[in-house]
């Protein structure tokens, strides 16, 4: 009834240290940033909520705190994906492969 | 200002403006149609169906995935929202845009090594299959025939007010067109021919919108500052225009919360969402499912940045009370403006840039439930019939029958319920299905890719949990119960909305007159958006299910070891 997919041995990869450090750097980045940017735009939607005053403050020109509050959030989100892209490509890609390759050439 | 007004009433419109805008509707309609054809033709295998034959680059399938995800509700909704209740509005696109990183860094990649043609393919990898699938095929399905329904039924009336047609003829004719036009993309040019629509949509929409953003710009010499200030002095509500708490000002606890609630499932909704999921499998491997993303997320973020400018312009050069008398919602603040920046009503130019700007909107509509259509087909057929029904034992082209056959299902049961409720106040199923989505589909993905000890008891109570509360939250919200509360303060009633109620037009029992259920009866619960609830309920539903099974499923967790090994390196992948 239960039907475990086709293994590709792939499996037998995590033993390899290789592997441990691939998983330490993709979490060491994936995670740490994740809750970041989460707890970033939770303040700006409490803020919006809670502390409007704040948020209404004028800056110059018609633009407020709020405004540029809600740029920032556009900004940190390209920031942070352009920067996860190239740490990707230098930290992850390449290790990656190198253990793929193994585990293919392997079979 | 009388030129401005006169594009409000729908009996002003010109047979020249109707000849035009239905004159470019039917150009896109026959484009789309033989691309769709031209797909077909390169449609052979059951990979090709499902996921395009992973053979889509990054970048198109970055322009697809904006194709699939900025629906008309965020183009012409939110363009509105900000020209009626000015910052409010921006709120909405902030949670849409930031959400992408949860899909970036979290599940775009993985999810790309480990499934091959549905959600569920992640989920039941180490699970046991039948049941695991059922919970993931029946969510699949009922969040994107509730995003469905609300696109179809927006569709109606929208497409008729862009056409300037009034009644329910036209709102029935423009359904049922919608819905046999997807069913069409989706049976006959399967993943690639939808994914192909999504691309042109996307391209259309960003020049649409592009242009519109620069001719408002030049009104204001490119000083932002001048024309939100120009916009909050149209709006009469001068500052507070350009600040939070018009549209969620109310000062009672529960709508703070309620805003709190709507933004959680916004930013975490996205990365559940089973038709966004699905475009992660049409390209060849994990590098290119990042740049997708990667694409996808400049692309969503400069749209949202043009639709400041469209709806603080709307808001300073057609004003709010035309965009209100149009419609009001707001869903014609875009439309209305690009005819005043073309050269106003009766102008070549107005007249143009409207019918463009009207072609756009209806472009958009269709690459969105194509997507869903074909999403809630998929998972029908690789998922319920192929690994349920038949264990596993289906062959491709039966699949893939099934899957044409279940889109020609699906599409005409939304077809049906949107007639049923084109009457109705659906704009809610949009929220509704981003909450599901975040309470039930995304616990099951994270906890599935990252929890060793995770199983299948965990992902049934994780996935039916979220599902079931988020849906019973809403039941019991304004959204179905409309009576006055402290929450919801007596909303003031047109004689129409009286009388559908049942009460005097003097009434103050009633807080939302468009309530499903009731205008009278208070809600239980005062919460529009179940987020807040339902998506803790959906984390702790998975973890308490899966602490709690008694007998391990994967002892020496060598099911997770490949799982992991996959994911992460591409070993093994599709």
């Amino acid at each position: 009834m239960s039907h475990t997919p086709v293994s590709s041995g792939a499996g037998g990869l995590t033993s390899d240290p290789r592997f441990a450090e691939l998983r330490s750097r993709f979490r060491r980045f994936a995670f740490p940033m994740t809750v970041a940017f989460l707890l970033w735009y939770l303040l700006y939607v409490v803020l919006s909520a809670y502390a409007r005053g704040f948020m209404s403050t004028k800056l110059f020109g018609n633009i407020n705190v709020a405004l540029v509050f809600g740029l920032l959030q556009f900004v940190t989100t390209f920031l942070i994906a352009w920067w996860y892209g190239r740490y990707a490509e230098r930290r992850l890609d390449p290790l990656a492969t190198e253990l793929r390759e193994s585990a293919e050439g392997a079979k | 200002m009388t030129d401005v007004l006169a594009l409000t009433g729908a009996q002003e419109r010109t047979g020249v403006q109707q000849a035009l805008v239905i004159g470019l509707f039917a150009v896109f309609v026959a484009v789309t149609l033989y691309i769709t054809i031209w797909a077909s033709r390169r449609t052979k295998t059951a990979t090709d169906f499902y996921a395009g034959g992973r053979s889509f680059s990054g970048v198109q399938n970055g322009l697809a995935i904006g194709g699939d995800y900025m629906s008309a509700a965020s183009f012409l909704g939110i363009a509105g929202l900000i020209a009626l209740f000015g910052y409010d509005g921006f709120l909405y696109s902030i949670g849409f845009l930031v959400a992408w990183l949860v899909a970036l860094l979290l599940v775009a990649e993985l999810l790309r090594n480990s499934g091959r043609y549905t959600m569920a393919d992640v989920l039941a990898f180490r699970m046991r299959q039948r049941p695991v699938r059922t919970a993931a095929g029946v969510s699949t399905i009922v969040v994107s025939i509730f995003y469905l329904l609300a696109q179809m039924v927006g569709a109606g009336a929208l497409v008729s007010l862009l056409l300037g047609v009034t009644g329910e003829g036209p709102k029935i004719i423009v359904i049922v067109a919608v819905g046999l036009l997807m069913i069409f993309y989706v049976t006959v040019g399967g993943m690639k021919g939808t994914t192909w629509v999504q691309i042109v949509k996307a391209v259309l929409l960003m020049t649409g919108a592009g242009l519109m953003t620069l001719l408002v710009l030049i009104k204001y010499g490119f000083n932002i500052s001048e024309m939100l200030g120009a916009a909050a002095q149209a709006s009469g509500k001068g500052s507070a225009f350009l600040e939070p708490g018009l549209r969620y000002g109310a000062t009672d606890g529960w709508s703070k919360i309620d805003l709190l609630s709507l933004g959680l499932a916004l930013v975490l909704g996205t990365a559940g969402l089973p038709h966004i999921l699905i475009r992660f499998y049409t390209v060849p491997d994990a590098r290119a499912a990042r740049k997708s993303v990667t694409w996808a997320i400049g692309l969503i973020g400069v749209f949202y940045l043009m639709t400041l400018a469209l709806g603080f312009g709307a808001a300073a050069l057609v004003g709010g009370a035309a965009i209100k008398k149009n419609d009001p919602g707001g869903n014609t603040a875009a439309p209305q403006l690009a005819e005043v920046l073309g050269g106003g009503a009766g102008s070549f130019g107005g007249s143009i840039l409207l019918a463009f700007i009207a072609a756009v909107a209806f472009a958009t509509i269709l690459a969105v439930v194509a997507g869903l259509t074909l999403a809630s087909s998929s998972s029908f057929s690789h998922d319920l019939y192929a690994n349920v029904i038949k264990r596993g034992q289906a062959t491709e082209q039966d699949e893939v029958r099934v899957a044409k056959l279940a889109a020609l299902g699906i599409g005409a049961v939304a077809i049906v319920l949107s007639i049923f409720a084109r009457g109705l106040n659906v704009a809610f199923l949009v929220a509704l299905a981003f909450a599901i989505a975040a309470s039930a589909n995304l616990p099951a993905i994270l906890f599935s890719l990252f929890w060793k000890r995770f199983n299948t008891r965990g992902a049934l109570w994780g996935i039916y949990g979220g599902l079931v509360s988020a849906v019973l939250i809403v039941l019991l919200s304004p959204v179905a119960w409309g009576g006055a509360s402290e929450t919801r303060p007596a909303a003031k009633l047109t004689a129409e909305q009286a009388a559908k109620c049942g009460v005097p037009v003097t009434s103050t029992q009633v807080g939302n007159p468009t309530a499903l259920f009731s205008c009278t009866t208070a809600a239980p619960i005062p919460l529009e958006n179940p987020g807040i609830i339902s998506i803790p309920i959906g984390f702790l539903a998975a973890a308490v299910g899966s602490l709690t099974a008694g007998r391990r499923e994967d002892e020496n967790g060598e099911k997770y070891a490949e799982l992991e090994a996959r994911a992460l390196t591409g070993t093994g992948a599709h």
